[in-house]
């Protein structure tokens, strides 16, 4: 049954000429009504880049106020308003949304030979959800913002007299829904609009990355919802199930969160995860290393992570044996993603690596997860994370998973696929100087948190003692060299619409159906049913100098036929 | 009359989903409304703890009818049952951390104000709650 | 769990069969069938898509649902004589009417999807306006229960303790609000923020910790003894005219506003899951009396009956378990 036969490229080029998704109709309102997956995963990624822009203008002010103990350049309330934002905006607009909702909604249904989502106006309409949402955030600013930390934790988020509390609930709420209807789609998309050959473990690893993912978005998120409504009828009309003084409960609170809050840790995780299964096996050119692991442990990562959450808990009043319970849980997360390490190390070992831009992301974020994710390791352990719990290690661990994971991994997937967005390439050199600038910025900035906060410097605090000053300038100073690097990146980005060469249909040497579309792709992705075969098997492909990419070869080809049929015998 | 009726399904076989008998409906109907009036006597029969467990289980068996033949679960595809008992589990799970965690720091929990703010409240306004509330009351 | 373990259900099959002329608007499917999306080749992938979508959505409704059950059970388990107490106070005739309501409503639902997979549309425009009647059934008698609570100060927070639509009330919160300062200093009276809270105390004691008993007293609150003989005087004191019957009555539990909270905030949200339901239902009958639906297509119908269910199914446990507590 499994004859591999991939299209040749010559003929698919002919109709990328006359029809792509970028030219198929024209007009603002051709855009803003679309409902075609990859218009509204490039307007989503346009808007996730834009909030990306604003939380890291915050995070920059953070650091720049942090340089000096006592006042720098903001005022402390104005210092905890920042911090709020600089959270609030990264979580909720940008790192849970920027992968399944810009790149998935863009490459998901492509990888898998569909014509669209299964819902497109649901998809519109998520994306329409995140504007609303993204606009009630930004309301809160005008209705004067809010000082609770990106968790909202009760009491303080009850009380407090910042005026933007209920503003930015109801754009979290708003957001919210955004991601559970994007999960939906993403699930009712790879269990219907599978074509014919493409079962479930010839799905590309990214597609189960976002089968996981949407899981999780579709679990959790109406957890986050209810407690979002809970908070603002306890703020409007005092409800006070939250509320100690009433007999209510803050600790609930807390599980409530942390039932959504946890989970969504690996909203922002696994679709990264099954960006670098992609670049690592594509860029060096190896079949995958472990397929199936890696496919099961992405869904083993979605369900250890609705059962872990209490490990934010350690010191907030949850009880012993809850606390030693969650502390055990919590180590077996690291089983599946220590798999998933491993396979891609397998990958990479005997690989012929090229060392492309993607690929430097890749590479950066095995090195920054094995560190987040190690780290994590201290502060599951019970006992470490009483002494570390709200330090900077805990803020260094995080953004080594978030940032230093999940960024990186979107950013790579962005680099990975932007010749398929955009039709066009970027200048390679420059992409990859900008990927060692944020790396070295990044460790800079972020290893010198795990220091800070093994000495005791807690997170959020305004002031300091002046022997945490020289930490606080070398992490500013990683800052600023990592925002550098994100300019330089986002300059190559820009030269590359501007002029950018014409990519081929097949940059990387890539076997997922989508590099067997034209790029950009056209209007309904393909314009004959897709082949569907193994997408890690790169024995067939070689680099072709006429189309500048890389082509299937028909003797390689045969070959590889031959010697399937030979496995399969 | 509608502009499908020209594709004529075949009686008890439709294009797509499935032709549930009225009777069935009506029995089911029939079965809830009996479990209701069940549910509402048990409530006057003290049994204790079991109470609770009771009612829980009837409800249980009322859910389990309503998805079975209102909702087709019975002869939809399994992965839509699958969703909805998967969900469930994860309810379930969600409240039985919380429960466990709430009924184990109970005993080390103040259910009133925090010692601080009773007595700042005591030392500013005496008897606060009371002295103030009274007289107003009483014009 | 398992979700990997249903490889293929069943899907690819249909696909089949729509394939051999390829993608785009022109295939045979498409023609024969006008409602086929574009993306989809056969009615019946359209259909289970549709189907599977309307089940995950429903699984967000019941998590969204379960975490204020989980509410209730901390709660309940954490204050069971309050929730025994406080359920006296609903009225279980009310109850048991509105779960007939429902039932009755979900029944004439069901009959709906099986007329319009019959193709008879008037049955199925009488079963939609028969849901929609028990719907609104459903609400009349639930306005009727909350205002008999609120008429009766049965409700949520502080406001359990002050008689509503009080006089008395009124004038000392007023008086409250512009007594001269007796909170201490180092609290600042709050300008636009929640009236709760224990940094409040000293600012806004009408409607906190003053009146709240749980304020004053618990199983193990501090300095229970004191405060406990002062918020049994506060009893002594309220007039009898007063609708406030609960709070004349020495055996109720304190924290028995809790109680009411989380009635309120469950079945709130549970009705207005019902007013949603009544908007989908009249959209429905819209579509239905203009004749959209018929043997092949009935997906709405179908998916509204499904959500109408689970508005069923959710009040199928929010009975028992508020109602009818021995």
């Amino acid at each position: 049954m499994t004859t591999i036969v991939s299209p040749r490229p010559e003929a698919l080029d002919t109709s990328a000429s006359t029809d792509n998704y970028l030219t198929f109709t024209k007009g603002f309102r051709s855009w803003a009504l679309t409902l075609d997956h990859k218009r509204i995963g490039v307007m989503y990624m346009g808007a996730v880049l834009a909030s990306f822009l604003v939380g890291g203008i915050f995070a920059l002010l953070l650091r720049t106020e942090l340089l000096t103990p006592g006042k720098t350049i903001v005022s402390a309330d104005m210092y905890n308003q920042f911090f709020t934002l600089h959270g609030a905006i990264m979580v909720f607009l940008v790192i849970i949304p920027s992968i399944p909702a810009a790149l998935g909604n863009f490459v998901l249904p492509i990888m898998l030979g569909a014509k669209d989502v299964a819902f497109p106006r649901l998809n519109l309409f998520s994306f329409y959800l995140w504007i609303g949402g993204a606009m009630f955030t930004l309301y809160s600013l005008a209705a004067g913002g809010f000082d609770t930390g990106w968790t909202f934790y009760t009491p303080y988020s009850t009380t407090t007299t910042t005026g933007g509390v209920i503003p930015v609930l109801t754009g979290v709420f708003i957001l919210g829904f955004s991601s559970i209807f994007t999960g939906l789609n993403f699930i009712v998309t790879v269990h219907k609009l599978r074509p014919p050959g493409m079962t479930w473990f010839r799905m590309p690893l990214f597609l189960w990355a976002l089968y996981a993912t949407a899981i999780i978005q579709v679990l959790a998120t109406p957890v986050l919802a209810i407690t979002l409504c809970l908070l603002i009828v306890e703020r409007l009309l005092n409800i006070g199930i939250f509320n100690p003084s009433m007999g209510g409960d803050p600790v609930l609170y807390q599980h409530f969160f942390w039932f959504y809050s946890h989970p969504a840790v690996y909203i922002m995780i696994v679709p990264a995860m099954g960006i670098i299964s992609e670049i690592i096996s594509v860029h060096s050119h190896r079949q995958i290393f472990g397929y199936r692991f890696i496919a099961f442990s992405s869904i083993a990562i979605a369900m250890f992570s609705f059962i872990v959450w209490g490990h934010h808990m350690f010191v907030s009043g949850q009880s012993g044996l809850m606390n030693t319970i969650f502390s055990l849980i919590s180590f077996s997360v690291a089983i599946p993603s220590a798999v998933k390490t491993f396979n891609w190390t397998m990958t990479l070992y005997k690989g012929t690596i090229s060392l492309t831009a993607p690929m430097m992301y890749g590479l950066s974020f095995l090195f920054l997860f094995t560190i987040g994710g190690l780290t994590g390791i201290h502060l599951a352990t019970l006992n470490t994370d009483v002494h570390l719990h709200d330090t900077y290690f805990v803020v260094a661990h995080f953004h080594y998973v978030m940032m230093g994971s999940a960024l990186i991994g979107m950013i790579g997937g962005l680099h990975h696929w932007w010749p398929k967005m955009t039709g066009r390439m970027y200048n390679e050199k420059t992409a990859i100087i900008a990927s060692i600038i944020i790396f070295v910025g990044f460790n800079i900035t972020f290893f010198t948190q795990f220091m800070l906060g093994s000495q005791g410097m807690p997170r959020r605090y305004y002031d300091y003692q002046p022997e945490f000053q020289i930490y606080h300038v070398i992490s500013t100073i990683g800052s600023y060299i990592m925002a550098f690097g994100f300019f330089l990146c986002a300059s190559c980005f820009v030269q590359s619409l501007l002029g950018g060469k014409k990519a081929p249909v097949n940059p990387w040497g890539g076997r997922s159906l989508e590099w067997q579309c034209s790029s950009p792709p056209p209007h309904d992705n393909f314009s004959s049913p897709p082949k569907v075969g193994n997408c890690y098997d790169f024995s067939m492909l070689r680099w072709d100098e006429k189309e500048q990419g890389y082509v299937v070869d028909k003797e390689l080809e045969a070959k590889s036929i031959a010697a399937e049929a030979r496995g399969h015998s | 009359m509608t502009h499908s009726h020209s594709n004529t399904a075949n009686e008890g076989h439709p294009l797509v989903g499935h032709l549930v008998p009225v009777s069935t409906l009506v029995a089911t109907a029939s079965a809830l409304l009996v479990l209701t009036v069940i549910t509402v006597a048990v409530r006057y029969i003290d049994i204790g703890e079991f109470n609770l467990w009771v009612a829980i289980g009837i409800a249980v068996v009322k859910a389990a009818l309503v998805a079975c033949f209102f909702m087709h679960l019975r002869w939809d595809r399994p992965f839509n049952l699958l969703v909805f008992i998967g969900c469930i589990i994860f309810v379930i799970l969600m409240m039985a951390f919380s429960v466990l965690d709430t009924s184990q720091y109970r005993a080390t929990q103040y259910t009133g104000n925090p010692p601080v703010a009773q007595e700042t409240l005591d030392a500013n306004a005496p008897g606060a709650p009371v002295a103030r509330f009274k007289p107003e009351l009483n014009p | 769990m398992s979700h990997a373990s249903v490889p293929h259900d069943g899907h690819s099959s249909h696909a089949d069969a729509g394939h051999a002329d390829g993608h785009g608007h022109g295939s045979a499917e498409h023609s024969k069938y006008p409602f086929l999306a574009h993306h989809f080749e056969t009615p019946v992938q359209q259909f289970d898509s549709a189907k599977l979508g309307m089940w995950l959505f429903l699984a967000t409704e019941v998590l969204f649902f379960g975490a204020l059950f989980v509410a209730y059970a901390v709660l309940r388990s954490r204050f069971p004589e309050v929730f025994s107490y406080g359920s006296h106070y609903l009225d279980t005739v009310m109850g048991g009417v509105n779960t007939c309501v429902l039932i009755l409503s979900s029944l004439t639902m069901a009959l709906g999807v099986y007329f319009a997979q019959r193709g008879k549309r008037i049955a199925l425009v009488v079963c939609l306006w028969l849901t929609m009647a028990g719907a609104a059934g459903f609400l009349v008698i639930k306005y009727f229960e909350y205002s008999h609570k609120i008429h009766d100060n049965l409700v949520w927070g502080p406001s359990f303790y002050i008689p509503p639509h009080d006089a008395i009330g009124e004038a000392e919160s007023v008086a409250l609000a512009h007594a001269p300062a007796p909170a201490p200093a180092a609290v600042p009276a709050p300008v636009n923020s929640a009236p709760t809270g224990v940094p409040m105390i000293g600012a806004r004691p009408a409607v906190d910790a003053s009146v709240i008993k749980p304020a004053s007293i618990g199983p193990g609150g501090l300095g229970a003894g004191v405060v406990n003989s002062a918020s049994a005087v506060t009893f002594d004191v309220i007039p009898s005219q007063i609708p406030a019957a609960h709070l004349e009555d020495p055996n109720m539990p304190p924290n028995t506003h809790m109680f009411f909270a989380i009635y309120y905030a469950m079945t709130g949200l549970h009705g207005f899951h019902v007013i949603v339901g009544m908007v989908v239902i009249g959209m429905l009958i819209y579509r239905a009396t203009r004749g959209d639906f018929g043997p092949n297509y009935f997906t709405p119908v179908d998916l509204v009956g499904l959500y109408w269910h689970i508005v069923d199914l959710v009040w199928i446990f929010l009975f028992p378990l508020f109602y009818l507590i021995h």
